[in-house]
C-alpha cells in the first residue's frame, strides 16, 4: 500500500512539474532573472505547492500515524549552520546555471535523455563525492 | 487585474503554474500522509543510488519513477511540454555537479526544502529556500551579463 502511495505521490508530482513550466530551463532561469525580463510563473507554483502543503501539514498535526506506515518518519533537526546554508548556496548556484533542479531533471529524462542525461548523471556524480568526502572525513 | 498583469508580463503562465503547483502540492501530500515521508526528490534520489539510508529502497524508487511517468501522463493531455536547455553539455554536466554535492550538503532542494518545508514553516528550510532562490538569482544573472542565456 505504501509503495502505491509512493508511485501516486510521483505521478502526482511528475504531472505538476509537467504542467507548471518546471520542467523548462529557460522559464527557471526567466524567474531567477529578476535583473531582465523577469517571468513570475514559478511564484504561482510556489504558492499552489505550498498551499496544498500547509493544508497537508495541518492534517498531519491531527494524526496519530500515517495512513500506510506505522510512524512518520519526518526530519527534526533544527540546526542552522553552514553546511546547510553552503549547501543551498551551492545548490542555487546549479539551479541558476542549468535551469534545472532534481526533480524536473529527473522527469525530463524521457523527453530529452542526452541534455537532462547529463545533468543527472553528474548529479549523481556529485553525490557520490560528497558522500566519499563525508566517509574519509568520518 | 489579470489583463495588466498579463500586459505586465506576456511571457508568465500564472494559471498552468498555479494548477501545477497544486499538483505538486497534492503528490507531497500523498506521500506525507500515506507513507508518512518528506516527498524530497535529492533524498530519494540518493536513497535510490545507494547514498543515503531513509525511505525503503522501493519506495523511493516507485516514487522516482512516477515523476517522468506522470510528465508523460501531462504531456499527453495537453500535447507536449515546452521546454528550452541550455546548449552546452559541459555547463549541463558543471550545473549537475554542483546541485549533486549541494543538495546533499544542504539536505534537500526545491522539493523538501522549497514546497514540504517552507509549507511547514520549517525554520531550516526558510533559511535554505531563500539562500538558493538568492544565489540562482545572482547565477543568472552573471551568466547573463557573460552571454549565456538561452
Amino acid at each position: 500500500m505504501r509503495n502505491l502511495m509512493a508511485l501516486l505521490s510521483g505521478l502526482l508530482f511528475g504531472a505538476g512539474l509537467a504542467l507548471s513550466g518546471m520542467m523548462n530551463p529557460a522559464r527557471v532561469r526567466g524567474f531567477l532573472d529578476i535583473a531582465g525580463d523577469w517571468d513570475p510563473t514559478l511564484a504561482f507554483v510556489m504558492g499552489g505547492a505550498v498551499l496544498v502543503m500547509a493544508l497537508a501539514w495541518a492534517l498531519q498535526r491531527r494524526m496519530h500515524r500515517p495512513l500506510a506506515c506505522e510512524d512518520f518518519a519526518l526530519p527534526g533537526t533544527r540546526l542552522i549552520d553552514a553546511r546547510l546554508i553552503g549547501g543551498a548556496a551551492l545548490f542555487g548556484v546549479g539551479w541558476g546555471l542549468g535551469g534545472l533542479c532534481p526533480g524536473p531533471a529527473i522527469a525530463s529524462l524521457v523527453f530529452h535523455p542526452v541534455s537532462a542525461g547529463v545533468f543527472v548523471v553528474a548529479m549523481l556524480a556529485g553525490m557520490l563525492a560528497l558522500r566519499l568526502i563525508d566517509t574519509l572525513r568520518g | 487585474m489579470f489583463d495588466w498583469f498579463m500586459q505586465t508580463f506576456p511571457d508568465a503562465q500564472p494559471l498552468h503554474g498555479l494548477a501545477g503547483g497544486v499538483l505538486i502540492g497534492l503528490g507531497g501530500a500523498v506521500m506525507l500522509l500515506g507513507p508518512g515521508r518528506i516527498a524530497g526528490i535529492s533524498g530519494m534520489t540518493a536513497r535510490v543510488a545507494g547514498l543515503s539510508g531513509g525511505a525503503p529502497w522501493p519506495l523511493a524508487a516507485l516514487f522516482l519513477a512516477g515523476l517522468p511517468a506522470g510528465a508523460l501522463a501531462m504531456a499527453a493531455l495537453i500535447g507536449g511540454i515546452p521546454a528550452l536547455f541550455p546548449p552546452s553539455l559541459v555547463l549541463l554536466a558543471i550545473a549537475g555537479l554542483v546541485t549533486g554535492v549541494g543538495t546533499r550538503l544542504g539536505s534537500g532542494c526545491t522539493s523538501g526544502h522549497g514546497v514540504c518545508g517552507l509549507s511547514r514553516l520549517s525554520p531550516r528550510s526558510i533559511v535554505a529556500t531563500l539562500t538558493f532562490v538568492a544565489t540562482g538569482m545572482m547565477t543568472v544573472a552573471l551568466v547573463n551579463a557573460l552571454g549565456g542565456g538561452i
